[in-house]
């Protein structure tokens, strides 16, 4: 058998393989969750969590923010606003630029006044709580680092103005170098230091008080993307380690998908969703937190039946009905979107065994490496994006532009957005 | 090959050309002049026109240039030995009789002494009023201030000499200042002000302002913000964290502020003259008081080379801070 290294046929003189039975790496990638079964009781995505304070009803929240507006001027950045988070959790607040999550950071570290609304934490109102007397502390996107002294004053800094000990000082800055494994660059400058290096700077002097709560301005987002990978699990060790509530503000969602317990995305001043990162990816409330979080095909569709635990829905633009493992609030006859994650899709080059396929033609490849997105056109002009894993190494029949292949999907695979 | 060393040659010769021009200027503008100071000082007074005999007769060629040279010897360096009074032997017998009279005449240290007074203090009240008003320009909201920078240089636009001729009719006795207090019950009867050593604090104080506004603006300006709400959020009150974030990091635009301030106040002569009284002592007046009431070029040439040699240990220091800011900046 002819065996080629990768999913993608690239065009050339090659002879075909046979047609007549489905891709190899098809079978063994969608064999994993292919076996029907209660689909409702399963839990979302992968990973099984065991800190859910937000879930226990006891709890009490750690921060909250209770009705906040933020106004400047005539623009709102934070739209009456009310979330709670918990005492060690790691609360990412995600958003485009100019969504409010910075704003409201700020609010909580002190730097703004919420025009409305109150600010809580453990227990205690904020407001009229000047920024140095607030027991957060802050690592600034800029790092914000202080040029004219060393790295050890730096870290120092924040212990001296509450008066500790010269004795205690100076071992908390030997115990914060060891943490961010600065050690040898105590003496230096910030500008003799490297981007990661002041990055771990600003770090070891957010934390050197220990303060109840450590926010971060977008922490990595000067980094470039290996450092900036290592240094989101870093966050993650440091975080159960130390035992603290962290807060984090990034615009990126796979820095905010990694680090966090749970994520708010936020759009406009509102938080559209909070929820763990897999609820996030696998069950979004909304067209805005789909489209938002990763990739995902919107198939804009009618519901035509509810039965029971499953919905039927006819795709207004392609020639296909089919069921869905959710239940719906919307009424028969209502516009709705159906959202499904390219690599959700199961493409075939034979038309499948399933209920409903669409045919379609592929029209452009991007292969990643360890994933290859397929577009493809659908007959009546339409694109669908599938993932496919690239598993193995070496591939009996791969894919090349202009393949017609067949795409269908399980019902417990995609969405229902109402919104 | 070629074609790259004629580009190569004909790129340093560009470069030449760019680094070229100002120090030809400076050699033909600055240092010849410069020279034909010292030369004056070293030449001994005469009624003749130009009032002085020259010593080093260039007329004379080489041979005058080496007789002058023979002159100083290692002899010079015994005063290193010596007390005072061979000092002064030794420097009487290298014909610096000028420069001997200066240390004869106790007018020339005084003046010397009350200029670097009258500067230092006049540097500090500026800075005094001239960082407060740099900080509100680099607080101002952003489209604010390229009108207060305006309003800083504005006085540029008008002569100098005739901005200090206006502070008369603000300081003498009937002027605005004494009549708008008088006119306010703060005093019962006019100040004296004009000719004093005040009028002239208050003229180069006014005159500077923007010698020491312009570089402490600048330095504050670039200030990072985000710093100043680290040093907050890290438990420093906000005026703690002007002392400790702030100052520091403005204190190359103060050292920048107060040279550009010290060194021309120094030699400062118009002020002093149209300000000052009979016993405001400045060098720049007694300088040309040797030059043009007294008509000793000679003198009055020796004692503007020692005013540049004052003055040349905070010009360097300048030079150096500034050198080190440009290199911190990189």
């Amino acid at each position: 058998m002819d065996w080629r290294i990768g999913p993608v046929e690239y065009p050339g003189p090659n002879v075909s393989p046979g047609r007549n039975e489905p891709l190899r790496w098809l079978i063994t990638f969608s064999s994993h969750f292919d076996r029907g079964g209660d689909l409702a009781k399963k839990p979302i995505g992968p990973i099984r969590r065991t800190f859910a304070p937000w879930e226990d009803p006891e709890k009490r929240p750690f921060i909250e923010f209770r009705n906040v507006t933020k106004r400047f001027g005539s623009f709102t950045a934070v739209d009456n606003l009310s979330q709670t988070i918990y005492e060690r959790e790691f609360f990412a607040l995600l958003g485009g630029s100019g969504c409010g999550k910075t704003t409201l950071m700020r609010m909580l570290a002190g730097f703004e006044q919420p025009t409305e609304g109150e600010i809580f934490l453990d227990g205690q109102n904020l407001a009229g709580v000047p920024p140095y007397r607030r027991p957060v502390n802050m690592m600034f996107q800029s790092y914000a680092l202080f040029p004219h002294m060393s790295v050890e004053a730096n870290i120092a800094f924040g212990l001296k103005q509450d008066g500790f000990p010269k004795a205690d000082i100076a071992d908390r800055v030997k115990e914060m170098l060891r943490l961010v494994k600065l050690e040898p660059f105590g003496k230096r400058k910030p500008h003799q230091l490297s981007g990661g290096q002041r990055q771990r700077v600003a770090l070891a002097r957010s934390l050197a008080k220990r303060p109840k709560v450590l926010l971060l301005d977008e922490p990595l987002a000067a980094l470039d993307k290996k450092l900036r990978e290592e240094t989101q699990f870093e966050l993650m060790d440091l975080q159960m380690d130390l035992g603290m509530t962290f807060l984090i503000v990034t615009h990126d969602q796979e820095e905010a998908m990694t680090v966090a317990d749970r994520i708010a995305v936020m759009d406009a001043g509102r938080i559209i969703q909070v929820a763990t990162p897999s609820e996030i990816y696998e069950s979004p409330n909304s067209r805005y937190v789909a489209d938002f979080i990763g990739d995902i095909n919107l198939i804009e569709s009618k519901v035509v039946a509810k039965n029971g635990e499953t919905t039927r829905l006819r795709a207004t633009e392609l020639d296909i009905e089919f069921d869905v493992a959710q239940t719906t609030d919307a009424d028969i006859g209502d516009a709705v979107a159906f959202g499904i994650r390219p690599e959700k899709i199961t493409v075939t080059m034979d038309k499948p065994d399933a209920d409903f396929s669409v045919h379609a033609e592929i029209w452009d490849i991007g292969y990643l490496g360890d994933v290859s997105t397929l577009h493809c056109r659908t007959e009546d002009g339409h694109n669908l994006r599938a993932g496919i894993a690239n598993v193995t190494r070496l591939v009996e029949r791969p894919l090349t532009w202009d393949d017609k292949i067949w795409m269908t999907w399980r019902k417990d695979a995609g969405v229902i957005l109402r919104h | 090959m070629r074609t790259v060393l004629s580009v190569l040659g004909r790129r340093l010769a560009s470069r030449w050309w760019v680094i070229g021009v100002p120090y030809a200027w400076l050699l033909f503008f600055f240092l010849v002049p410069f020279l034909i100071v010292i030369k004056i000082s070293l030449s001994g007074v005469a009624i003749a026109i130009p009032p002085y005999v020259p010593t080093i007769d260039l007329a004379q060629g080489w041979a005058s240039i080496r007789d002058a040279i023979s002159q100083f010897s290692f002899d010079n360096y015994v005063w290193l030995t010596e007390g005072w009074a061979s000092i002064r032997d030794a420097i009487s017998q290298f014909s610096f009789d000028n420069y001997v009279w200066l240390t004869e005449d106790d007018l020339y240290w005084k003046s010397y002494l009350s200029s670097v007074i009258i500067a230092g203090v006049s540097t500090i009240i500026t800075l005094a009023i001239g960082y407060p008003l740099a900080y509100g320009m680099a607080r101002a909201k952003p489209e604010w201030r390229p009108t207060l920078v305006m309003l800083v240089i504005l006085p540029f636009w008008t002569s100098f000499l005739i901005r200090v001729y206006a502070w008369i009719g603000i300081l003498k006795n009937e002027g605005l200042l004494n009549q708008l207090l008088l006119w306010l019950g703060v005093i019962n009867e006019p100040l004296i002000i004009l000719n004093t050593n005040w009028a002239v604090y208050i003229g180069i104080v006014y005159s500077y302002l923007p010698f020491m506004v312009l570089p402490l603006y600048a330095t504050l300006e670039k200030l990072d913000l985000s710093l100043l709400e680290a040093a907050e959020d890290l438990g420093c009150p906000p005026w703690k964290a002007f002392w400790k974030i702030t100052l520091p990091l403005s204190l190359p635009g103060v050292l920048a502020g107060c040279f550009l301030v010290f060194i021309p106040a120094v030699g400062e002569f118009v002020i002093p003259d149209i300000l000052g009284g009979s016993d405001t002592l400045m060098i720049g007046k007694t300088l040309w008081v040797e030059f043009f009431r007294n008509r000793d070029w000679p003198v009055s040439s020796a004692v503007a080379v020692i005013l540049l040699l004052i003055l040349v240990i905070p010009i360097v220091l300048f030079q150096n801070q500034q050198q080190k800011m440009q290199e911190r900046d990189k």
